[in-house]
């Protein structure tokens, strides 16, 4: 038989590499070198070597220039007990530096020793944000602005379910959800903010339980009324950007024309069926809602979900559209899907991204000096008369 | 010349249910009118009276928005591709 199995490379590595001994490496806890833990981050979550920066294997490779950026500096990898981390040291060294060991025994040798450890501090968010910190677009520095963004969601439901989900598991700092319903279980099949323990509560409330449990350093304001001409612009003032996740036409409208007078960018998302729709609305700077759809179909045309239904992992994957989208924004990252629609067929398995253009006539944007009127639309998006 | 005129979900009932109908014209409108033609209920949802682009719809051109093009007299060359997208409201609320 050929070829290697873990335990000969974690012996071939042991004889190339240098180790460093638990009893050495806390003889110099005064001036330690740069600790490195690279063990999974749920692994990390029971205690770390004081001072450790955290940087998971699978991440080493990208994640290291962040806290070593110096190829000279000293280095000291540990895991769980040394197998690991001998691994690693291999790869540090092939990428260049040049004072790198491993901790013999690891954090279990460690701790038998009796050696103090200390528990990520809640505020350090480095093993939870790891996936983000190695990426080049977003990095502590990106993950920082993460951390200090608000978004208003509006509408929890199958489209705000997935954005907000992700939006806090992103480390969005304030997250703001607007929803006038209460859990039915009609909704469960999409909506998966929710649980069938929350029937009868509201969904804002509902949300609100589920998005600290997934990530606790995430402020979730509430606000339980239903969107309208009276008070839009007061729920989304103040936010960076606002994901629209409502479910008719008059929020839609509303929604556009609300964006537009406080000029904060809106992500629009919406299903039917298998088949969904996405584009950023940047105020007065790409085309508005109107500009591509200056008006809603008539009602025989265009049922609601209700009575069409939808494929809830479709409005997953716009709702998840919205949520990258609403983080592009927020990072200055990439393409935002402004001055394009993306069109969603789920059914065919086929994404397709159209350009769009501003209408100079639009009655909304196309007067930056007179933004639109806020009115409230009945179905048909006719202002309601009093 | 020959263009292919997609038609989603929900306005495929008026074209006997095709997710793909293909039309002969050397523009959008003349496609579109080769369709309705055709399809007579399909005629009724695009064009209003006047024989104009009803509202509601946008309409893709290879990929761009026919309406800031020129409209109906956008030139479709041969294979084009016309998207004819009424807004959705869905939020799966
Ligand atoms: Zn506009």
């Amino acid at each position: 038989m050929s070829g290697y199995d873990y335990d000969d490379l974690v012996r071939a590595a042991r004889a190339q590499i240098t180790e460093i001994g638990v009893p050495d490496l806390a003889a110099r806890l005064d001036a330690p070198p740069l600790l490195v833990d690279v063990r999974e981050p749920h692994e990390m979550a029971t205690g770390v070597l004081p001072g450790a920066a955290l940087v998971p294997r699978g991440a080493l490779e990208k994640g290291i220039d962040h806290v070593a950026p110096d190829r000279d500096a000293e280095v000291v990898l540990y895991c769980t007990v040394g197998n690991r981390s001998a691994l690693a040291t291999l790869v540090l060294e092939q990428m260049g530096y040049t004072s790198v060991s491993s901790l013999a025994g690891g954090i279990a040798e460690w701790r038998a020793s009796g050696l103090p450890v200390e528990m990520p501090l809640p505020g350090d968010d480095t093993a939870r944000y790891a996936r983000h910190l190695v990426l080049d677009e977003i990095g502590p520095e990106g993950q920082e602005r993460l951390g200090g963004a608000s978004v208003l969601v509006v509408g929890a439901g199958g489209l705000g379910s997935p954005a907000a989900l992700y939006l806090a598991a992103a480390g969005v700092g304030t997250l703001t959800i607007a929803d006038p319903d209460v859990v039915d279980v009609s909704n469960l099949q999409r909506q998966i903010l929710h649980a069938t323990s929350g029937i009868g509560t509201h969904k804002t409330d509902s949300a609100a339980a589920a998005l600290a449990r997934l990530n606790p350093g995430v402020v979730v304001r509430t606000r339980t009324v239903r969107l309208d001409a009276s008070n839009a612009e007061e729920i989304a003032a103040g936010h960076d950007v606002v994901v629209d996740g409502t479910d008719s036409f008059p929020a839609r409208y509303l929604l556009n024309d609300t964006a537009l007078r406080l000029r904060i960018p809106l992500v629009h998302g919406s299903v039917l069926r298998f088949e969904g729709q996405v584009t950023v609305i940047d105020p007065y700077a790409g085309p508005c809602y109107r500009c591509v759809f200056p008006e809603p179909p008539p009602p025989g045309v265009s049922p609601s979900c209700a009575e069409a239904g939808v494929l809830g992992a479709v409005a997953g994957v716009v709702g998840s559209l919205q949520a990258v989208e609403a983080v592009k924004l927020i990072l200055g990252a990439g393409e935002p899907l402004a001055g394009r629609l993306a069109v969603y067929d789920g059914l065919a398995g086929d994404l397709r991204v159209f350009t769009t253009a501003r209408d100079p006539a639009c009655p909304a944007c196309g007067d930056p000096s007179a933004p639109p009127p806020l009115v409230d639309y009945d179905e048909t998006c006719r202002p309601v008369r009093p | 010349m020959t263009a292919t005129v997609r038609i989603p979900t929900i306005l495929r009932p008026a074209v006997g249910g095709d997710a793909e109908v293909e039309a002969a014209g050397s523009t959008v409108g003349e496609a579109l009118r080769a369709v309705g033609d055709a399809h007579p209920p399909f005629a009724s949802l695009v064009f209003e009276r006047d024989g104009s682009l009803k509202r509601y719809l946008a309409v893709f051109v290879d990929g761009r928005d026919a309406r800031h093009l020129r409209g109906l007299d956008t030139p479709v060359g041969p294979g084009a591709e016309i998207l004819v997208l009424p807004a959705a409201s869905g939020g799966a609320g």
